[in-house]
């Protein structure tokens, strides 16, 4: 018996979301007292790899073959498949993001074993197996119980923390048995992002809504997100009015994202927005209407002008780091 | 080309959620529905390829697990401009069940695309696109942020973690889509109102199918503590807050 973690592979590198779903899985093997082991796909070195031992990760098993490095969903279901068969595992669990929403569907159907996407937190019990997710877009949570024997399950970033764990991580290379000539879908092209802080991955976040009153006013903006290490971000309208890149849209039919820190610029707080960053830790409004909505969502509130705000919160970010 | 958008019927995005039956059943007394947001970007996208003449798109079919009550759903799917809906007559239990659906629905029609919203406004899974993939054994690209044609071959854009990839797509495949696909979802116009009125809504009877997974209770989540106002001159202080009390920085 054994649970195991899907590790997504950033360039070779490995990233904070991905220390915190091996302590999740270490955390979930624990209560089963059986080991929790890691896949990884593509290239990455061993003194990386090894890291997961921090985390509680006793094995890792690697398909080091550079076509690996660009995710193929059935590709890869078929190789964490094998690896699932072969290690007697009992629990698969995926980080709840792009890849793991790419490859944990197809997965629970190949191996007819229940998924719950999103959970945010440990399983309320094992046997049978409950485990809670937000649903209705974090209007509510439920308990989901999975009625099979194989079950995989995705967590919600930030959800969970690290959770320190020390165990050698021994590296393994697997050889999967799939054929690599399926061409039905493959790269043709990359466009990498500008420097620039990926919002997916942003510890703080930066938000501007109508209140800012035009693309033209968002160099303040720009400016606090620079200052504090944030990525910027926007609400629908603001997209949808090409005032800044629908990359930046978040909310309900947005990006959903939950960092530590939200700082929401002239935002009203609608529903569908908050859909999107109710999740974040702390939340910072700043409006002039004392009476927005968003007020009932944030931690901290400033009511005031967002022009005049800004500046002086940049300034007071820039002496806090002692510039 | 033929493509099916997979529909959910969702409550609306504004509904206040309630819970009857000890909490375990979800409250649709006085509830809208509508097209699940991401779905109906889909179909916006769907149709809008259609209707342009420089790329191979001929057909767009809508399809929905559901009973009878999620019809006016198809219909405003009409409206918007699909030539064609199916309701696979079942009550939807989980994903996986629901996938099963459509993909044995799928089985029987040869289609080009399959596409279906990032996830659910309801149950929020990601789940139903990747498996009706693996059920009909075909290709999937998930995070889908926009398509064109070149030389009638797709060219479909991706998210990916260092920036976007464009993969070329050469026979089947589901998409998996998200805002980027359509910018805005499409709003019926009065014409496509009175023509969904005669546009086929097949119903169709479902396949055996169970569920491997049950929810078992709901509940709300905790009220938040109340907002701390802090004055616009005292910006030092806010961080001292984000610092030393909220402990974010
Ligand atoms: C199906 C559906 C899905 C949706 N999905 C999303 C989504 O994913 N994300 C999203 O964001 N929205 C979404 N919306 C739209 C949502 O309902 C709101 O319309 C939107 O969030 C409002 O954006 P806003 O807060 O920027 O603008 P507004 O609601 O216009 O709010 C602007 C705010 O700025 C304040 N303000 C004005 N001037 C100043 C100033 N000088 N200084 C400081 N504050 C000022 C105002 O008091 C106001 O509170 C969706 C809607 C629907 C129907």
């Amino acid at each position: 018996m054994a649970v195991l973690v899907y590790i997504q592979n950033f360039g070779g590198k490995l990233k904070k979301q991905n220390f915190e779903v091996a302590s999740y899985a270490s955390k979930v093997a624990e209560s089963m007292h059986c080991p929790a082991i890691a896949v990884v796909m593509g290239t990455m070195e061993d003194s990386e790899i090894e890291r997961l031992g921090n985390y509680g990760i006793s094995k890792t098993l690697r398909i080091a073959d550079k076509v690996y490095n660009t995710l193929i969903n059935k590709l890869f279901t078929r190789v964490v498949q094998q690896v699932v068969v072969q290690e007697n595992v009992t629990i698969v669990v995926f980080p709840d993001n792009n890849e793991g929403k790419a490859i944990a569907p197809r997965l629970s159907v190949r191996l007819n074993a229940g998924f719950v996407s999103g959970v945010v937190s440990l399983p309320l019990s094992v046997e049978p197996f409950i485990i809670s997710k937000r649903v209705f877009s974090g209007k509510a949570l439920a308990q989901v119980r999975i009625n099979s024997p194989l079950k995989i399950v995705s967590l919600a970033i930030n959800s969970f923390g690290l959770h320190e764990a020390k165990t050698p991580n021994r590296i393994v290379s697997f050889e999967p048995e799939v054929s690599l000539n399926d061409d039905s879908s493959r790269v043709v092209d990359r466009k990498m992002h500008a420097e620039g802080i990926s919002l997916l991955d942003a510890d703080k976040v930066v938000s501007g809504g109508r209140g800012m009153k035009g693309p033209e006013n968002w160099k303040p903006l720009e400016e606090l997100a620079k200052v504090m290490g944030a990525a910027t971000a926007c609400s629908r309208p603001v997209s949808d009015a090409g005032w800044r890149s629908h990359e930046e849209h978040v909310g309900q039919t947005g990006k959903i994202i939950a960092p530590n820190l939200y700082i929401a610029v002239g935002i009203s707080g609608a529903t569908q927005h908050v859909a999107g960053i109710s999740r974040s830790k702390c939340i910072v409004a700043i409006n002039n209407d004392a009476d927005a909505p968003i007020f009932e969502v944030a931690d901290y509130g400033v009511i005031g002008d967002a022009a005049q705000i800004l500046p002086k919160l940049t300034e007071a970010f820039k002496a806090f780091k002692g510039e | 080309m033929k493509l099916l958008v997979c529909i959910s019927n969702v409550p609306d995005t504004t509904t206040k959620v309630k819970f009857t039956d000890n909490q375990t059943k979800f409250d649709s007394i006085g509830v809208q529905w509508i097209i699940n947001p991401w779905d109906e970007l889909a179909l916006t996208r769907a149709v809008d390829l259609k209707e342009e003449s420089n790329n191979p798109v001929s057909e767009v079919l809508v399809v929905n697990v559901g009973s009878a009550e999620t019809e006016p759903t198809l219909r405003k799917c009409l409206a918007i401009g699909a030539d064609k809906a199916i309701r696979i007559d079942s009550d939807t239990k989980d994903a996986f069940q629901t996938a099963k659906q459509i993909a044995a629905m799928a089985q029987k029609e040869a289609f080009d695309f399959i596409i279906c919203g990032i996830e659910s406004g309801d149950y929020n899974s990601s789940s139903v696109g990747g498996m009706v993939a693996e059920f009909l054994d075909t290709a999937s690209i998930s995070s889908v942020s926009d398509i064109r044609f070149e030389g009638g071959k797709a060219i479909v854009e991706r998210d990916a973690d260092a920036g976007k990839e464009y993969l070329q797509v050469d026979g089947t495949a589901v998409l998996i889509v998200q805002k980027g696909f359509a910018q805005e979802p499409k709003i019926p116009n009065m014409r496509g109102i009175m023509m969904a009125r005669q546009k086929p809504l097949e119903v169709i009877s479902a396949v055996d199918a169970n569920a491997l997974t049950e929810y078992t209770g709901f509940r709300l989540p905790e009220p938040k503590a109340k907002v701390k106002m802090v004055s616009p001159d005292q910006m030092k202080e806010l961080v001292n807050f984000l610092s030393t009390e909220a402990k974010v920085l």
